[in-house]
């Protein structure tokens, strides 16, 4: 009974959408008073006009589709996991005490080992509301917002308090010894005889972020589990009647959504600070929501949207930098993409229904 | 007497911390009430901070800013309504892009405005909301224990404080005595015997969502013209989900979102004052820990450790006429 085709559903609708916040973020670039053809410009330049704009861009990127992903698991099972800050933040305090305290002879074991202490840490964050969901039907949308400010006070404690070397000023971790240091783009490019720029920051996490949209397809389109998850989201009383635990689809759902969420610290604690610092998710968490829902929940769609965020952050950082237009900017671009691949998903579906229906009886 | 003027002033700054968490919790139980779950509270009061604020300091009237970031708020209201309301969007999801909107808006209007790093210039004068001294204060200054809990405790505030106050018993007056409210009250619990009645659901839920954009609306102006003297990027700092947070533990009744935000105000006011703690428990607290307190009591409340806490049953539906 679907009125619309398939392409229309899965690629116009949300590009539409996106044309929508395309036009009113370049409205609001004009409205302070600057030029949004020269904007776009400086950002593209910015972003992709080096291997060094690239390296940013390709760094947030692999911020984001960790963090894309898990919200989008949690989707496809109807669940809205906000807590992807609070869970990535734990991650990295997972993927510190994994590299601070167990000796890696080498970075390839190493990052193995820090992506199972994030994925752990991460999943153990999202377990208290997983359960709370399932057991109590305590609303998953608000205990995970308190479950971020409970991250935030706990990691300030812990770094201030526990983890801080003696002597040192600022809340952070002691550095990672060399051995655990990740190899950046540069270091893996340099053997094919390609000049990548040194001081960007993106690094084989990358390799790692697309290893799990693999992944991440797989176990939804082609596993039983991935079948009962997404039946869940679609109907819970159907699933249930098909036997179909809600229970534990909840608590797996948000497990590996939470999993994900925390080995996202592979990039930004151990590929690039190399210690843990107060605040290191940056907002990554709340990308998230923004990437999942431009890629419509799907894993290519997040890989795809991913990177564009990544341009957006890079372009964004280099736009604060060269114009008067601040860092913000692409907040509001979020938060435009937000409202209409999310909230506003029916004001574009509706009329092209309408205009679907009209061409269907005519034809 | 010395103990007793601390704790004075421990109430008096939890007074002046409650009120705009009141605020909000109230604007959050009229469109909750109504059947509109709204965690945009928090991009609510910080875009109204900011337009009172940057208002208040073009005209020099902060009344006139006020208005604007009533405004403000209200526009955003509109936009969650549009969304929620007509478009059936998902009405999480339309709380989450009110927030980045506002958090980011501020900071880009603020920096074309007054190019001063995403903030406003400081207020003076008629530029923001004086405290109010109520009468006989001064007289009654020397009177043993009465007269500092009348001067430091009960006058001295902004306007604001009294309203958000006022607000508390007016609301419940509303809500359990009028017909609209009783008509609000079930829009949240069952819509369609609301519409069966030939009331107008939309009509209703958007009237809950304009009041919930007026209250949040002057909780933004209280944090930007009276809490403090002009806006700074992010001042909401949290408390539109704190205010949430409250509702939750008032179980979306008037009387007790009081309670509950003056509670939370303590805890606030508490941080700040680490020695007063000492003194009382004898023990030294994290203040870290203190300020996580709310979040992990809304955790134990929403698992039902504490008594349940049963939200409208309509909440976060769109309603669809059957057609």
């Amino acid at each position: 009974m679907d009125v619309m085709p398939k392409w229309a559903e899965v690629v116009l609708v949300p590009l539409i959408s996106l044309l929508l916040a395309a036009v009113l973020s370049a409205l609001v670039i004009l409205a302070i008073g600057e030029d949004p053809i020269e904007a776009v410009n400086l950002m593209i330049t910015g972003a992709l006009g080096s291997t060094y704009g690239w390296g940013y861009t390709l760094y947030y990127a692999t911020n984001f589709m960790f963090t894309g992903l898990a919200v989008a698991i949690a989707f496809q099972a109807r669940l809205f996991n906000i807590g992807g800050e609070g869970q990535a933040a734990l991650g990295g305090l997972g993927v510190a005490l994994v590299c601070l305290y167990i000796p890696w002879p080498h970075w390839t074991l190493a990052i193995l080992g820090a992506a199972i202490g994030g994925a752990v840490f991460g999943a153990a964050w999202a377990a208290i509301p997983a359960y709370l969901q399932a057991k109590r039907g305590s609303h998953i949308v608000i205990t995970t917002i308190m479950f971020n400010f409970i991250a935030a006070a706990l990691l300030n404690y812990v770094l201030v308090s526990v983890l801080r070397p003696a002597g040192q000023m600022d809340p952070a971790t002691a550095r990672f010894p060399e051995a655990v240091h990740l190899p950046t783009l540069h270091d893996m490019l340099a053997p094919f005889g390609i000049a990548f720029s040194k001081a960007a920051p993106a690094n084989i996490s990358l390799l790692l972020a697309v290893a799990a949209c693999v992944f991440l397809w797989f176990l939804i389109w082609r596993t039983k589990l991935g079948f009962e998850i997404r039946a869940f989201g679609q109907s819970e009383p159907a699933a249930q009647y098909a036997g179909i635990a809600p229970t534990r689809i909840i608590m797996i759902t948000l497990l590996i959504s939470g999993a994900l969420a925390g080995m996202m610290a592979t990039n930004n604690v151990m590929g690039e600070a190399e210690r843990l610092v107060l605040n290191s998710v940056e907002g990554a968490g709340f990308i998230g929501i923004a990437v999942a829902l431009m890629g419509r929940s799907h894993p290519f769609g997040v890989f795809i949207a991913a990177i564009l965020f990544g341009f957006l952050y890079q372009g964004g950082a280099e736009l604060a930098l060269w114009t008067s237009i601040p860092r913000e900017l692409i907040v509001v671009i979020q938060a435009l993409v937000i409202l209409f691949t999310g909230a506003l998903d029916n004001m574009v579906r509706m009329p092209l229904e309408r205009l679907f229906l009209m061409m269907r009886k005519e034809g | 007497m010395d103990m007793y003027l601390t704790l004075i002033q421990l109430l008096d700054s939890t007074v002046r911390l409650a009120t705009p968490l009141l605020l909000a919790c109230l604007a959050g139980l009229y469109s909750e009430r109504a059947g509109i779950f709204d965690i945009g509270l928090e991009g609510k009061m910080l875009a109204a901070a900011f337009f009172s604020a940057a208002i208040a300091a073009i005209t020099g009237n902060v009344w006139i800013g006020l208005m604007a970031g009533i405004g403000a708020s209200l526009v955003l209201s509109a936009v969650h309504g549009v969304a929620s309301i007509t478009f059936r969007g998902n009405q999480l999801i339309s709380g989450v892009a009110i927030n980045f909107l506002a958090a980011g808006m501020t900071v880009l209007i603020a920096q074309a405005w007054f190019k001063q790093g995403g903030r406003t210039p400081s207020l003076i004068g008629n530029g923001r909301f004086e405290p109010v001294t109520l009468p006989f204060a001064e007289a009654m200054q020397d009177v043993p224990i009465l007269g500092p809990l009348y001067y430091e405790l009960i006058s001295g505030h902004s306007i604001l404080v009294y309203l958000a106050f006022a607000a508390v018993p007016l609301t419940w007056w509303l809500l359990f005595r009028t017909r609209f409210g009783l008509r609000l009250r079930a829009v949240g619990e069952n819509p369609a015997a609301v519409d069966t009645a030939g009331v107008s659901v939309v009509g209703l839920r958007f009237a809950a969502v304009a009041i919930c954009g007026v209250l949040c609306g002057i909780a933004g102006a209280y944090l930007s013209t009276a809490l403090q003297a002009g806006f700074v990027k992010d001042m909401a700092a949290g408390r539109g989900f704190i205010a949430l947070a409250a509702l939750i533990f008032a179980k979306w009744r008037p009387w007790h979102a009081l309670y509950a935000t003056l509670l939370f105000g303590l805890f606030g006011a508490l941080e700040t004052r680490p020695d007063v703690i000492q003194t009382i428990t004898g023990m030294r607290v994290q203040g870290q820990l203190l300020s996580a307190l709310p979040y992990v009591m809304t955790v134990i409340i929403l698992a039902g450790f504490v008594g349940k806490a049963i939200p409208p049953r309509a909440g976060g539906e769109p309603y669809v006429k059957e057609r």
